[in-house]
């Protein structure tokens, strides 16, 4: 590697090659050979920002100048102002959404200001196909230090007295679940890596696959040598190509330098590592869905125990960790636990990332200290709600969580305040709404997805989910009733109580947690029969302000079902019975004379 | 491809690698924790070797192991006095330094940065400058 007295990094994720950033690459290359500085700087392509809603995302080294939705037509002119002569291009800055003042150096953007950058550390910062960049951020020097300094179960102590958790969903200690697979005797044992990622939403695994992927390699391999396991696979859906090609440069790269394979670093442990592809199941994500996927069965969950950890892939004691868990571990080794476990709060340490999302400002991937308030999260890293509208719910954890609401915006986020608030951590997924989003219909939203991603093995989750969704699209069209909201009620523990796994176990939760919190809601949506965010169009009220009509008749002309009577030059009337709510109309009418309410 | 045989081996191959993405690891220091050197970098300043008096900051800094942050910046104004840097060392308060060639940039980094001595050539400022 040169010394350049600048380095353009470009974002190569996923969200940015979208938009081109690919070319942007090569034509900022160009451009530098063409105005003689290709010796002055260095075009790296990097891993995710986490600002992918503004990407294509260009930063320039050493000054931190962050660019924002860089086209490869502006390649020319940030070459020749910026790297030439030093002048920034002001149109392409980022302008904070408040203030709208443009921030030269993205240290000092709220976005990134609060942020924690742990397991996202390498990501936007070297070219994750590029071994040596990870090696010069002292990449698998962990896996050195354990293999040499540590026996497996002096390294796995350290783990869990980091108090690092699992960050796919449930939060188990990681410490915990290695030291049970080291304990349980076999000829074979296999790390397994969850890189499935079904939340909708969640993107932080991929990312993390895509930015970084040798700290994953490292981790597995840690692992490996903790539990004594001498083989890894990372089971990746295939709908993440990027993520596959990185994964795979960086199993091969690593094999060259003779990090994966025998006798590694001098030792006696081998170890080595295989993809495996999911299709796009969400329930796959699930352990022992994931594993029978594996093996080549039907991608169903069976009931633990056993536990993975006991009897996994082919029987043989498995440990599975999700992705962003991985790449944790190799800086808890290289730090210490003890500063591991000073960031975050009593019982969750570290950070979590977060895939921000919905009605907020700045939409993206963060990563935040464990017990950070929703308040920080939203108004200071997201800048606040859009439009200046009103924050009225996050929900976190996907499908399988809740929503927390106004009341919820000073609680510490963690494992344990998220649940007993109705929701959970789950993968990280956090939606934002705001006052036009309708309760109800959100639940119903999140009920389509489980319907369509439950595996149909257990009736509760086949047959309950799909009674749910019915009663919510009932409540939604205007013909609930008070009945329904018991029995949403009812039905929603039963399936929590008695579903085979745990997508069927938390399915009801965005139901109860709305129930819960937005009661009046649905209590108007079954006896007044309105929305009251204006969201279900069923339950749309239109009548006509007999003030400002002229009896144009324009209304009675578009209207399809001619609920529309009135005289020529008279006010009109909508008779109800007849009305559909579509709306007609309300886009016709000159005078504004339509009310909806 | 070499492979890495030992813990060693490794360290070595950091070492080797590292310098390439230090110029990064510096970008993410916090400003008030590291030496800041700017040279104006316009048409002006590229004119009486900017480019040049920039080449030697970096290799005397990199050669000193200085923890230090070099930018080109756009014109300060002082274009009689080209090329011109402007220092911020961490607690004091920015000083720019006139007609700075190769020669001048060492002496810059070996008095004024490493000893806090004043090197001839300071231009008195009216002028904004980094951070502000
Ligand atoms: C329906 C369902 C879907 C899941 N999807 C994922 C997933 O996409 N990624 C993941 O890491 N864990 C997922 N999990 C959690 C895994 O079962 C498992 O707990 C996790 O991979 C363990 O890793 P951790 O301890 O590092 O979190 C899912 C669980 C359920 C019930
Ligand atoms: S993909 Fe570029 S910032 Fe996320």
């Amino acid at each position: 590697m040169g010394q350049y007295k600048m380095h353009l990094l470009v974002c190569g994720g996923t969200g940015c090659r979208a938009s081109e950033s690919a070319r942007l690459v090569d034509v900022l290359g160009e451009e530098l050979v063409k105005q003689g500085l290709e010796k002055d700087a260095q075009v790296v392509t990097t891993g995710c920002f986490g600002f992918c809603e503004k990407g294509p995302i260009v930063k320039i080294i050493p000054d931190n100048t962050f660019y924002v939705h860089v086209m490869p037509e502006d390649a020319a002119e940030i070459v020749a102002e910026h790297v030439l002569k030093g002048r920034r291009v002001a149109r392409l800055l980022y302008q904070d959404p408040n203030s709208g003042e443009t921030i030269e150096d993205s240290k000092h953007m709220g976005f990134y200001q609060k942020q924690l950058r742990i397991a996202l550390r390498n990501c936007g910062f070297i070219d994750p196909e590029c071994i040596d960049e990870y090696i010069a951020r002292d990449g698998y020097a962990a896996l050195g230090k354990v293999l040499t300094e540590y026996t497996p179960e002096q390294a796995i102590d350290i783990l869990k007295k980091s108090g690092l958790r699992g960050r796919g969903g449930a939060g188990f200690p990681t410490g915990i679940k290695w030291e049970i697979a080291a304990k349980n005797a076999a000829d074979q044992k296999y790390v397994i890596c969850n890189a499935d990622e079904g939340d909708p939403g969640a993107f932080m695994d991929r990312s993390i696959s895509e930015g970084d992927p040798h700290s994953v390699l490292e981790a597995m391999a840690i692992n490996g040598y903790c539990i004594g396991a001498n083989k890894g696979f990372i089971y990746i859906r295939a709908e993440y190509p990027l993520a596959i090609q990185r994964l795979e440069i960086a199993i091969r790269q690593a094999r060259e330098y003779g990090l994966l394979g025998t006798g590694i670093l001098g030792s006696d442990f081998d170890f080595d590592v295989e993809l495996r592809y999911g299709a796009g199941a969400f329930v796959c994500g699930e352990e022992t869905a994931l594993i029978h996927s594996m093996e080549g069965e039907r991608g169903e969950p069976t009931v633990k125990p056993p536990f993975p950890a006991e009897s996994g892939y082919l029987g043989k004691p498995s440990n599975v960790n999700n992705v962003e868990t991985f790449a944790n571990v190799p800086v808890i080794y290289l730090k210490g636990p003890e500063w591991f476990a000073s960031i975050g709060n009593e019982r969750s340490k570290g950070t979590k990332v977060f895939a921000l999302a919905g009605k907020i400002n700045n939409v993206g991937l963060i990563e935040v200290p464990m017990g950070i308030t929703l308040r920080e999260v939203i108004y200071e890293i997201g800048g606040g709600i859009k439009d200046g509208k009103k924050f009225k719910a996050v929900q976190t954890g996907g499908p399988s969580g809740g929503c927390l609401t106004e009341k919820h915006l000073d609680t510490p986020i963690d494992f344990d305040n998220l649940l007993a608030s109705g929701s959970m951590m789950g993968s990280g997924g956090m939606i934002v709404m705001d006052e036009d989003d309708c309760m109800p219909a959100v639940a119903k939203y999140y009920l389509e997805f489980t319907v369509e991603e439950s595996c149909g093995k257990c009736a509760p989750c086949r047959v309950g989910n799909k009674r749910l969704h019915e009663t919510l699209e009932k409540i939604c069209e205007g013909k609930g009733t008070e009945a329904d909201l018991d029995y949403l009620r009812n039905l929603s523990s039963v399936i929590k109580d008695t579903s085979l796994c745990g997508l069927g176990q938390t399915s009801p939760n965005p139901v109860l947690s709305t129930l819960d919190n937005f009661w009046d809601e649905y209590v108007a949506h079954v006896t007044t029969r309105t929305c009251p965010s204006g969201r279900c169009k069923a339950l749309l009220h239109y009548s006509i302000d007999t003030e400002k009509c002229t009896g144009c008749t324009a209304c009675v002309r578009v209207c399809s079902t001619a609920a529309i009577t009135g005289e020529k030059r008279q006010p009109h009337v909508i008779h109800q019975d007849k009305c559909i709510h579509c709306g007609a109309c309300f886009d016709k009418c000159k005078f504004a004379a339509i009310n909806v309410q | 491809m070499n492979k890495i045989k030992s813990l060693d081996d490794l360290r070595r191959m950091k070492q080797a690698v590292e310098s390439g993405i230090d110029i990064r690891e510096k970008g993410d220091v916090p400003e008030e924790k590291i030496v800041q050197i700017r040279v104006a970098m316009a048409t002006c300043g590229i004119a009486a070797g900017a480019r040049d008096t920039m080449n030697a900051l970096i290799e005397k800094v990199n050669k000193d192991n200085i923890h230090a942050v070099i930018t080109q910046g756009g014109c300060m104004g002082y274009c009689y006095a080209e090329p011109t840097v402007e220092v911020r060392v961490p607690g004091k308060e920015p000083v720019v330094f006139g007609d700075v060639d190769t020669k001048k940039a060492a002496e810059i980094i070996d008095k004024y940065v490493k000893d806090g001595e004043l090197v001839e050539g300071i231009i008195p400022m009216n002028f904004q400058s980094i951070n502000q």
